[in-house]
């Protein structure tokens, strides 16, 4: 009992629980699928786990053109929403600042869809966007701008148009309410000062308002990118991926060769490929938002 | 200018959720009639089909045995979550020791792998312990999403509060347990429900682990449920309406219930950490 009441030890007994859940549902099964992933590990086979292929799985998959449209698809994606996300939700923010009446009000709004489920996200979008009983459709023909309704879902271009405007749709608010926070933040009288000066608004933004928001910017992308593999649910409910694989993306592609096909040894190699594209992702914007805490600090 | 740029952007944030529970409260005939019908008819016989409250409909799709679900899995693993959690972040904020900063990035990096992904290793795993298709296997897997998001969340919070006054409890005789119930509990306690709101819309919103590891009324969730809509000859689109508006309602109640707490807990636990 000395060792537990040492306080040195406090803090590892403190993190303890946190460690052994994290290494259980985390960390294992990590290891097993590093593992499975140089097998040719088939569901419907369990002994086939046990069969070592090398860097096989790697091989088929790099040599898979199917495997590089969907991974392209999905960085490009994830490219194309970050960044309307970020500028939407710096537009969104700094409209709200300048509104005085019903702010709060406004705030609790854009609030709104960070409370949706993704999959209800995806249902919503393909709901109205539906050929045959959607709302633009409809109103489309009702207003006369077309005779034929559009397939959304169906068209490549379109149909990864609709993915990306439903993600835009789920995660702008996230930005909005972080950049919010660090416009109420910040001082008011570098602003003042450069409007004294004769800076006009542009000129305010770019070089006062901007260069304060940085670390915000950095820290919602950073809370954002910690869960981009979301974007699976919406395509799911989607399109799944389809039509013709014409919206898949490295989640879905998984999924499906896992599950469906039961190669279960080829989907833990993509899984792979997809868990170290995330934790790049991450550790990428976690360093620039360490980097702007301390710059924050050293001007606070 | 100002008033219609917040008016356009209320509509598009607004419009898209609302559009879906009119819907769920009209009849399926109109939403299918050609040409469309815009005024509509209200109607509550959705929700009484979705509950099997109808004598001549036969119930469909489970959705009480999904709802029950899903509270439980999503309560359990909010409130272990956030014991656990907190008591991270407590460490996190108050001790200093050996690979601290090391360990706090392994656990953020824990949380970014994708579910898809992770659910590859976790299917093998939980079939050969008997874990699949459980609530605990599912509460299992939310714990671990939540804990690490809620050890920053807590740390940040903890870290605000001044050491000072933790040390003067130390000093009046208190022990360090005592301390941080009555010192440090209650100042950081707006963190704690906002890293509560998280994990409680975490768990509740998840769908991927969810679908890959469960698969039957035992332990489906609700948004897993909401696809057994799709897999129907013809699409019920009014049927997922009401069941949809079953999901964001426990969302949008938790939410506003505490949302005070949730934009200061999350730019402040964020920011300062």
């Amino acid at each position: 009992m000395t060792v537990i009441r040492d306080p040195k030890f406090a803090p590892f007994l403190l993190l303890l629980p946190a460690i052994v859940v994290i290494v259980a549902v985390v960390l294992i099964p990590l290891l097993l699928s590093f593992y499975s992933s140089f097998t040719a590990y088939n569901l419907t086979h369990p002994e086939t786990l046990l069969r070592w292929i090398g860097t096989r799985n790697y091989e088929r998959l790099f040599g898979d053109p199917d495997f590089w449209w969907a991974l392209v698809r999905t960085i490009v994606f994830l490219t194309v929403a970050l960044n309307l996300e970020m500028l939407l939700g710096l537009g969104l923010a700094l409209l709200v600042n300048e509104v005085t009446a019903g702010q709060r009000t406004l705030r609790t709004i854009i609030m709104f869809p960070m409370m949706f489920s993704p999959v209800l996200v995806g249902f919503q979008f393909s709901f109205l966007f539906n050929d045959n009983v959607g709302l633009i459709d409809n109103a489309l023909i009702s207003l006369g701008v077309i005779d034929q309704p559009i397939p959304w879902l169906v068209g490549s271009f379109s149909a990864n148009l609709t993915i990306v405007l439903a993600e835009v749709w789920m995660s702008t608010s996230i930005f909005a309410i972080l950049l919010l926070a660090g416009l109420f933040a910040m001082p008011k009288e570098p602003e003042e000062a450069a409007r004294v000066d004769g800076c006009n608004g542009w000129q305010v933004f770019r070089y006062i308002t901007l260069p304060f928001l940085m670390p915000f910017i950095y820290i919602a992308l950073a809370i954002r990118s910690l869960d981009v593999g979301r974007a699976y649910d919406m395509v799911r409910i989607m399109t799944n991926g389809g039509p013709a694989g014409r919206t898949e993306l490295l989640w879905t592609q998984m999924a499906k060769v896992g599950y469906q096909d039961a190669h279960m040894g080829l989907a833990n190699a993509m899984g792979y490929v997809s868990i170290l594209l995330s934790v790049a992702f991450t550790f990428y914007f976690y360093r620039k938002l360490v980097a702007s805490r301390r710059y924050m600090e050293s001007i606070a | 200018m100002l008033r219609l740029g917040v008016v356009v952007c209320v509509v598009v944030i607004c419009f898209p959720g609302l559009w879906v529970v009119l819907a769920a409260f009209r009849p399926n005939v109109e939403i299918m009639t050609k040409p469309p019908v815009w005024i509509p008819h209200l109607t509550l016989e959705n929700f009484e089909a979705m509950l099997g409250l109808l004598p001549n409909v036969e119930l469909a799709i489970p959705v009480g045995h999904y709802f029950r679900n899903s509270i439980v899995a999503s309560l359990t693993s909010t409130a272990v979550a956030l014991l656990i959690g907190t008591m991270g972040g407590y460490a996190f904020a108050r001790y200093r020791f050996r690979g601290k900063a090391a360990l706090f990035v392994a656990f953020m990096l824990s949380r970014t792998i994708p579910g898809v992904a992770l659910s590859l290793p976790l299917f093998i795993i939980w079939s050969r312990i008997g874990l699949i298709d459980t609530s605990i296997g599912l509460i299992a897997v939310y714990v671990a999403m939540n804990v690490p998001f809620t050890i920053w969340l807590t740390d940040g919070y903890f870290r605000q509060i001044p050491l000072e006054l933790s040390e003067a409890a130390l000093i009046d005789g208190c022990s360090r347990w005592v301390a941080f119930w009555r010192v440090e509990f209650p100042l950081a306690r707006s963190g704690l429900a906002s890293a509560g709101i998280f994990a409680f819309l975490t768990s509740w919103n998840e769908f991927a682990l969810a679908s890959l590891l469960t698969r039957s009324v035992a332990s489906k969730t609700m948004p897993v449920g909401l696809m057994d809509y799709t897999s129907q000859f013809t699409i019920d689109w009014v049927g997922m309406c009401a069941m949809a508006v079953l999901i964001i309602v426990p969302a949008v109640v938790v939410t506003f219930i505490l949302q005070r707490h949730l934009i200061a807990g999350l730019t402040l636990g964020a920011v300062k950490g």
